[in-house]
């Protein structure tokens, strides 16, 4: 990666930063497990980066352990999403019938 | 049929712009399941447009580890018990560090060894970052894991020279990060750094008591944020850091609130080993405080069949007796009665943020009735009866008036202000922190001994047979 370019990776992750803490800040205290266990598969982000290791032209070791890493992030992912989604159905108003 | 470079990249942009707007809907209940299935979309549209990059040649291994964590995934998503919800996270906070960390592993070895080639720029220190935060990650939430779900001992692990020991082992670990990133050809440098990160991991947390996990889990989870971040800057993907940024961000605020909880300091948690000598803080408040009145149900009973409102305060005593149920059938009961019933959620209780408002929502609480320690805190005084619920230090009035006491300046649920105090406890075991609670030997309290869920339950018979 050429200087600049790092330089321009830095500046999306300081705006990402501050966009996180505007958006977070808002998450009511209610909802604080959902919200740890919904960012838990978003940072299964690194899924990209596993399947690019595993489906390359690698040799062995590198394919051994994007292969795990594969695995790992789509627990993440799959896990991290869905149980997100059995928590907040949860989450129900006062019957006002 | 090459999908061009601009495009992925582009697909990469819409995932972020769709992970920010997910995370923006959990701002309230009503729109959060919109926001978790925006998110779940956003990452959809990143690993198909990772599938179709020109780079990707064999379907095959990624088949196989999709398969196997994803199956993995789901059973555990859908069988887990929301008790055992701070373990899942711990769990996913692992797991998700770990694939950071592999992917740099995996980077830095085709580069080296399969290209013959060398990383240069930043690419280096993003690597050791990258393993170093997901090393750490992945066997401290290991830990925290097996504390939760207590194979291991909840209590404090620790020996002389603990921190001399752990700060020699960083710096081993901060030397071998700079070989590393002076010399990233060297492999061996490099797997001894991932051995020692996975070291420091289990050493930096074992002496972290079970109560202290809400703290420990949040930072964990702003680490798997910042391992993505890292790995992100080694393959110069933008979905990557941003995706990463998003998360370390959620983990420092949520960290932040649970100290503050606390009134301690992140090293206080960190390596203040804070309820290791209970024998010692519980002789010294042991001196006669009073007496304690131990009543029974039905006594409580007489008490409700007078009372107006009624404020449930929930600790993790209740998750352990998995009380959530017949909790809620006691407040609709004492709702039958005419009786107004809230719950008073301290931002602490239980093993992780938000964990009482889960097995309440669970339980089929109205959300609405679960309100934060800022709003109730005032209502206690014009409150008839408070129900103290597997919680201590969270209720104990010495956080605000003994100057001496550990938990002193720690914001509390003024539980005490109310007319009348229940307190449903096991025996008079002090809390976590090893401090007697004055409020057991107030006037105003009535102790009722017993398994939190069978007291709860008798309690509603004795209200509804009065």
């Amino acid at each position: 990666m050429l200087e600049v370019e790092a330089v321009a990776a830095l500046t999306i992750l300081i705006l990402a930063f501050f966009v996180g803490f505007e958006v977070i800040a808002k998450v009511p205290p209610l909802l604080h497990t959902p919200l740890m266990s919904g960012s838990n598969a978003i940072s299964g982000i690194s899924i990209v980066g596993a399947i690019l290791a595993a489906g390359g032209e690698h040799g062995t070791t590198a394919i051994v352990l994007g292969v795990v890493a594969t695995a790992f992030a789509t627990f993440n992912v799959v896990g991290g999403f869905l149980v997100t989604d059995r928590m907040l159905g949860m989450f129900k108003q006062k019957d006002r019938s | 049929m090459a999908i061009p470079n601009v495009v992925i990249q582009l697909a990469y942009l819409a995932a972020a712009v769709l992970f920010i707007l997910g995370l923006r809907m959990l701002s309230s209940p009503k729109s959060a399941p919109r926001g978790n299935v925006t998110a779940a979309v956003g990452m959809l549209i990143a690993v198909v447009a990772t599938l179709v990059d020109r780079d990707v040649v064999d379907f095959k291994w990624i088949a196989l580890g999709a398969v196997i964590g994803g199956a993995a995934g789901a059973v555990a998503a859908l069988r887990v018990a929301m008790t055992a919800m701070p373990q899942m996270v711990a769990l996913l906070n692992g797991l998700g560090g770990a694939a950071s960390a592999l992917v740099a592993g995996a980077d830095l070895i085709s580069t080296v060894v399969d290209a013959g080639s060398v990383p240069t720029g930043i690419v280096p220190t993003a690597i050791v970052l990258s393993v170093l935060i997901g090393g750490i990650t992945l066997t401290g939430s290991l830990i925290a894991f097996a504390k939760l779900q207590e194979v291991m001992t909840t209590a404090p692990i620790t020996y002389p020279g603990q921190q001399v020991v752990n700060a020699l082992i960083g710096l081993g670990m901060l030397s071998l990060a700079a070989m590393v990133i002076m010399d990233p050809s060297e492999l061996t440098a490099f797997w001894a750094l991932a051995g020692v990160s996975l070291l420091l991991g289990i050493l930096l947390v074992i002496p972290i008591g079970g109560a202290d996990m809400p703290v420990v889990i949040s930072l964990l989870n702003s680490y798997s944020g910042l391992a993505a971040c890292a790995t992100g800057f080694v393959l110069d993907n933008s979905a990557l850091v941003v995706s990463g940024a998003l998360v370390g961000a959620s983990g420092i605020i949520l960290t932040k609130i649970m100290c503050d909880a606390m009134n301690r300091s992140l090293a206080n948690v960190l390596f203040g080993a804070f309820g290791a000598a209970p024998e010692a803080a519980a002789a010294g408040a042991a001196q006669d405080q009073g007496t304690v009145k131990a009543y029974t149900p039905e006594d409580a009973a007489v008490i409700f069949s007078n009372a107006r409102s009624c404020i449930v305060v929930p600790g993790y005593g209740m998750a352990v007796a998995q009380a959530q149920h017949a909790v809620r059938e006691l407040a609709d009961t004492l709702e039958e009665k005419g009786i107004d019933v809230n719950f008073a959620i301290h931002p602490v209780a239980g093993r992780m943020p938000g964990h009482m408002n889960v097995l309440l929502a669970e339980a089929d609480v109205p959300y609405d009735k679960l309100v934060e320690m800022d709003d109730i805190n005032p209502q206690f005084p014009e409150t008839d009866v408070a129900l103290v619920l597997g919680a201590n230090d969270v209720v104990n009035p010495s956080a605000r008036n003994e100057e001496g006491s550990p938990i002193y300046g720690m914001p509390i649920l003024d539980v005490d202000r109310a007319e009348h105090v229940f307190v449903i406890k096991r025996s008079m075991n002090p809390g976590f922190a090893g401090i007697q609670n004055p409020l057991f030997f107030n006037d105003n309290t009535m102790m009722i001994f017993g398994d939190a869920k069978k007291v709860v339950i008798a309690l509603g018979e004795s209200v509804r047979n009065y």
